[in-house]
């Protein structure tokens, strides 16, 4: 039996007394499209050998972005302050929980809050007008992909963090792949070497995964994203829990 | 049922993994049921490394531990759902209310959100914390954290209440209230299993313990008994000007049946105290101040260990 879903009820008990935080969150992408994708785009007009709208190309790429925020700021900043000095998890374990609970139920919450926060950002974005095909709505359970792989992704990485100057190093690779991932313009831009080294980064096949669709395009290509994100997830749970078994069970 | 044994540990030892610390080095005991039994020793002696073993949080490095006859190795969260556990560092969940730290807490242990509401009225009133159901845990003062941190353990009605330095850092009017409420759970029947370096805490609360001192156990039994095989009945302790304890004391030697020296003063173990203290006068030997009193547990630490509990 798992307990994992107490320890969302137990989040979602704190964000009633901070629901603006998530306010904030779909904040940062709106920024994002109002200047670059619709700013710029008044320059861009329509992207190079796709005849998409630029704001429409940019959207879905904040969406994953956004995703990809949502929950890793969950299982990195948050984890982080609840693990060393909120001390959270020392009481929780001492009742029937488990370190297992306790890291299955932080990721699936962080993939909600990931998911959630891509909601409220799709809304936008439809009432924009950039929204044009039903299939868009994929972008929801895409969310809840992208935003399982970097939840976990953001739980192993925090079992190494010793204090809170380590988070610049997270961010030293945070902010250059939201810039190269395709975000902001298409793969064809590089040369083959570089998109291949791109497409290699997780970023990309986030935004792979909901710009598809929301241009109507539905392909193999999709699954090859969806299982690279899987796997990414799996492999993230894998490295932390033993570690987090160490830290918490000591 | 009275003997029923409820934890048992033979040969329990805790290396930490961090720093290769042997923080428990190989102990044995036993807990029955409805008995109040506590571990006595300065800090370092390994006392919350046990707890945090018999809490099922920490694996045993070496020996054996059973919990209600359950091995935790591999039982650990059923055990743990019969536990209450109130741990050294108070580790409420401080961006919480009172009462949402009450609730939380029973849904770990799975109970219905209609038992956890049935519970939490009586479990504020333990913890005299009625008015503060709605307050933010961080408002809290250090006392009533530890109140709620104790009400927590209890939503579950555990058979084994784990208390680890319960009023450590406590005013004395909070100590007491706690051992109040602590007594009355004694009465209701919970086992208690306490850690304190109180050796007061120690005398009015268990009915049992262990000595504890380098991860190790000194000596065990109750502490009447504890004081009877390790101390005489009285205590005459003299204070010498600083740096004399030493010398004064030779003259007075053969008074005493046993006789520690420590920094500031000389304790003389002996039957009969005031009758002690006329043979020191006698002797020509005039302390600063004089004092007769019974001997107490940190008497009975200071022969099993040669050192005070609290420096
Ligand atoms: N998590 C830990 N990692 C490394 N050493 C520890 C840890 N916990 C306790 N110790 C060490 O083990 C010894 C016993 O500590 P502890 O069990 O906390 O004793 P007590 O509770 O009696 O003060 C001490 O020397 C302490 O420094
Ligand atoms: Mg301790």
């Amino acid at each position: 039996m798992t307990r994992m879903h107490l320890l969302v009820e137990r989040n979602l008990m704190v964000y009633r007394h901070t629901w603006s935080l998530l306010v904030a969150e779909v904040f940062e992408p709106v920024l994002y499209l109002l200047t670059i994708g619709i700013g710029i785009g008044t320059l861009v007009g329509h992207v190079r050998g796709t005849g998409v709208a630029y704001p429409q190309y940019v959207a879905p790429a904040l969406l994953a972005t956004a995703a990809m925020n949502g929950a890793m700021n969950e299982t990195t900043f948050n984890l982080f302050q609840k693990l060393k000095f909120d001390r959270v998890y020392d009481s929780i374990l001492t009742t029937p929980m488990t370190v297992r609970d306790v890291a299955f139920g932080e990721v699936c919450w962080a993939l909600l809050r990931g998911t959630l926060t891509t909601s409220g950002f799709l809304v936008i974005v439809t009432v924009l007008g950039l929204v044009h095909t039903p299939w868009a709505l994929l972008a929801l359970p895409g969310a809840a992909v992208i935003g399982f792989a970097f939840a976990s992704a953001g739980l192993a990485v925090t079992t190494y963090l010793r204090d809170w100057q380590d988070f610049q190093l997270i961010q030293l690779v945070m902010l250059p792949m939201f810039l190269f991932a395709t975000t902001f313009y298409p793969l064809g831009v590089y040369p083959r070497p570089v998109q291949l080294a791109v497409e290699c980064l997780p970023l990309y096949q986030s935004i792979e995964l909901l710009r598809e669709p929301s241009l109507g395009h539905i392909g193999p290509g999709l699954l090859v994203a969806a299982v690279y994100l899987l796997v990414m997830g799996v492999l993230g749970l894998a490295i932390a829990l033993p570690r987090l078994r160490r830290t918490l069970l000591a | 049922m009275a003997d029923e044994i409820l934890v048992r540990a033979s040969g329990l030892v805790k290396v930490h993994p961090m720093g290769g610390v042997r923080a428990v080095d190989g102990i044995d005991f036993e807990l029955r049921k409805g008995e109040a039994f506590g571990f006595l020793g300065p800090n370092g002696a390994g006392k919350s490394s046990t707890m945090r073993m018999i809490g099922c949080v920490s694996t045993p490095s070496a020996g054996e531990l059973r919990i209600f006859g359950l091995d935790p190795a591999t039982d650990g969260a059923r055990i743990r759902a019969r536990l209450g556990v109130v741990p050294q560092e108070d580790t409420v969940d401080t961006e919480l209310t009172v009462r949402e730290n009450l609730y939380i807490y029973g849904r770990y242990f799975g109970l219905s959100r209609a038992r956890i509401r049935e519970r939490t009225a009586g479990l504020l009133e333990f913890a005299q914390l009625e008015d503060k159901a709605s307050e933010q845990v961080g408002a809290l003062s250090g006392g009533m954290r530890r109140r709620l941190t104790i009400a927590r353990s209890l939503i579950n009605e555990p058979e084994i209440l784990l208390l680890d330095e319960p009023t450590t850092g406590l005013d004395p009017q909070a100590r007491h209230v706690l051992w109040d409420r602590l007594f009355r759970l004694k009465q209701e029947g919970v086992t208690l299993i306490l850690t304190t370096h109180y050796m007061d805490e120690a005398e009015q609360l268990c009915d049992r313990l262990v000595v504890m001192d380098r991860g190790r156990i000194a000596d065990e039994g109750s502490p009447r008994e504890l004081i009877e095989r390790h101390s005489t009945r009285e205590v005459l302790e003299l204070r010498f000007p600083p740096g004399e304890q030493a010398i004064r004391a030779e003259k007075v030697t053969d008074i005493a049946e046993r006789l520690e020296v420590l920094p500031d003063r000389v304790l003389l173990y002996v039957e009969d105290g005031e009758a002690a203290l006329a043979a020191v006068h006698a002797r020509g030997v005039t302390p600063i101040t004089a004092l007769v009193r019974r001997a107490t547990l940190e008497d009975v630490f200071l022969t099993l260990t040669g050192r005070t509990l609290v420096d």
